[in-house]
């Protein structure tokens, strides 16, 4: 293809990147990815589980690396590592019934295994690994149509979950304890959890590669979290964001010389670290404008102030 | 012992004594070796849609990015399967949620936190977040109330409100009450009983009856003395420390020993 340039028309630019079918696939993938990421992205940093994601992510190296070994399609490698680590993390973490720093520490075993299995495949493997650098930065560019297709029934079977699964396992996340004692199961519903974050990295990272689906997991979540704690609004910004960002990269590498996941990452970080400076900002001028109206001014509301939802008498 | 419906008692005892066994046991969470519970005239367990429940001590995290009345609502529908979507108001599901809502927002006045509620519950003070769990634990219109330490971690003043607000409930609501307490000076006003647990052995009373240098030496096996303040306070004095590894989460205070 002749090298496309930026003009000021954005039709016009937009509908040059949609002339291309590789364009199209790599718009519908990163679209499902966002949605799909995003939401089971929520309640992973809603849990503080970003490490346990964060393990999963590592697990398609040996999975990939794996595959190739044995000679079968590197899908299979990235579901079964996927599916194996996060019943590992499962079993090896307890739930959250054990404390925090006994969980990280089973999974941080679990992720140090996982390298170290990918480069023993490496090695066994014995000839070049041409696909390593796709593996850890993914093939956004050449994602096929068989890929969007796996990845969407991926996707409608991890949202089916989500939807049946919802507000058990919000409860179960927030409040283990007593969400136990109302009845939920709450061991059962977290490593139901782990296994659908388990599916969705699979199905994601042979498409953003390793290190990108971690990105797609966490900034979409953790930014929406930060601006609001409504859960609802917090839910649907999560996905515009993530659908945002790749949007955004996936455009601006189309007309530039570097690569797709650069630029999601980067647009993904950025948007976080404007949303946090964006509250302190606001909290601080807040507090400035409580200092200067005078001490007998109730403290209530200052921080954030959504509207309530029903009218309280 | 047995509980009557609107009666307030408190669970007192040593740490490790088994308050918080008790409750769980209560809830079925637990089986019993031997003896039995009933509640509300069921096996314990089977009637936990009327009883509410709030945890020993659940600080939550500075970072967590959920509002008060987010917190309040999972105690009214956090057991349903299911998320809630937007549904237009005159649909089944669109009146069960504003049925819901206006249940939370009712609970959230009662106990006086609606100022606040719309706020992150990480960024609340323990005694702000206190007020929601107990909301929280009352949001299903409970006729137990089992609260496992809840003022614990509590200052002085905020002991005293929350005492007061969980024995206006208990009057109002006719909701029977089942509190552990560590201390039960800011309870003094309220109580209609106590338990006092201790050795494996509990006495069950009024307060004067239990917290008497007679019955708590009796319960304890050696002397132990109770002194009575002129403001009311009561000091227990003299009783058996509990092994050291029972005392991390209270290492400034004795059992009862608040001298002011």
């Amino acid at each position: 293809m002749t090298n496309p340039t930026l003009t000021w028309n954005v039709v016009r630019d937009a509908s040059e990147v949609l002339e291309y079918h590789f364009m199209v696939n790599a718009l519908l993938a990163g679209t499902i990815v966002a949605v799909m990421a995003g939401l089971l992205g929520w309640l992973m940093v809603l849990r503080a589980q970003t490490f346990a994601g964060h393990t999963l992510a590592m697990m398609a190296f040996p999975g990939a690396t794996g595959a190739a070994l044995i000679g079968v399609a590197a899908a299979w490698g990235y579901f079964a590592f996927c599916g194996v680590g996060a019943l590992m993390i499962g079993w090896l973490a307890g739930g959250r019934t054990r404390s925090w720093s006994e969980q990280s520490a089973g999974i941080g075993a679990v992720q140090a295994l996982a390298l170290a299995l990918g480069f023993l495949f490496v090695s066994l493997y014995g000839g070049v690994l041409g696909d390593l650098e796709n593996l850890l930065f993914g093939t956004f560019l050449g994602v096929s149509d068989g890929q969007v297709l796996t990845l969407a029934a991926v996707a409608a079977g991890s949202l089916l979950a989500l939807a049946a699964l919802g507000r058990p396992l919000l409860f179960a996340s927030i409040d283990p304890d007593l969400a136990g004692a109302r009845g939920v199961p709450v061991r059962g519903l977290s490593i139901v959890f782990l296994g659908l974050l388990g599916l969705a990295v699979a199905a994601t990272s042979q498409v953003t590669g390793v290190l990108l689906v971690f990105a797609l997991l966490v900034a979409p979540a953790a930014t929406a979290q930060v601006l609001t704690p409504r859960p609802g609004l917090s839910l649907v910004l999560t996905v515009a964001i993530g659908i945002a960002i790749v949007w955004l990269g996936l455009g601006i590498a189309y007309f530039s010389a570097y690569p797709a996941g650069f630029y999601v990452a980067s647009i993904a970080f950025a948007l976080y670290m404007l949303a946090r400076v964006w509250v302190w900002a606001r909290g601080t001028y807040a507090s400035r404008r409580r200092a200067s109206s005078g001490p007998e001014q109730p403290e209530m509301g200052v921080i954030d102030v959504a509207p309530p939802e029903g009218v309280i008498a | 012992m047995s509980m009557g419906q609107g009666e307030f008692v408190a669970l007192l005892g040593a740490n490790g004594s088994g308050k918080s066994t008790l409750l769980k046991a209560a809830l079925g969470m637990l089986g019993l070796s031997a003896g039995s519970i009933s509640v509300l005239g069921r096996p314990a367990g089977s009637a936990n849609a009327q009883v509410g429940y709030l945890p020993q001590r659940r600080a939550f995290d500075g970072g967590t990015r959920l509002r008060g009345r987010d917190i309040v609502r999972l105690g009214r529908d956090g057991a349903r399967w299911g998320v809630p979507l937007p549904a237009p108001r005159w649909s089944a599901a669109g009146r069960r949620r504003s049925a819901d809502a206006e249940r939370v927002a009712e609970t959230i006045e009662l106990v006086g936190a609606s100022v606040y509620a719309d706020r992150p519950i990480g960024e609340l003070s323990g005694g702000e977040q206190q007020r929601l769990l107990i909301a929280q634990a009352l949001v299903q219109r409970p006729r137990l109330l089992l609260l496992d330490e809840p003022l614990d971690s509590l200052d002085l003043p905020n002991q005293a409100t929350v005492a007061a607000l969980v024995a206006r409930i208990c009057r109002e609501a006719g909701v029977a009450v089942l509190l552990v307490a560590h201390d039960v000076n800011p309870l003094l006003p309220y109580l209609d009983r106590v338990v006092y647990l201790a050795r494996g052995r509990a006495v069950e009373g009024t307060v004067e009856e239990v917290i008497d240098s007679e019955t708590l030496s009796g319960l304890y096996g050696v002397p132990v003395e109770v002194l009575k303040a002129r403001d009311g306070r009561l000091v227990v004095v003299g009783q058996p420390e509990p092994p050291a590894h029972h005392h991390d989460r209270h290492e400034h205070s004795h059992e009862h020993e608040h001298v002011h």
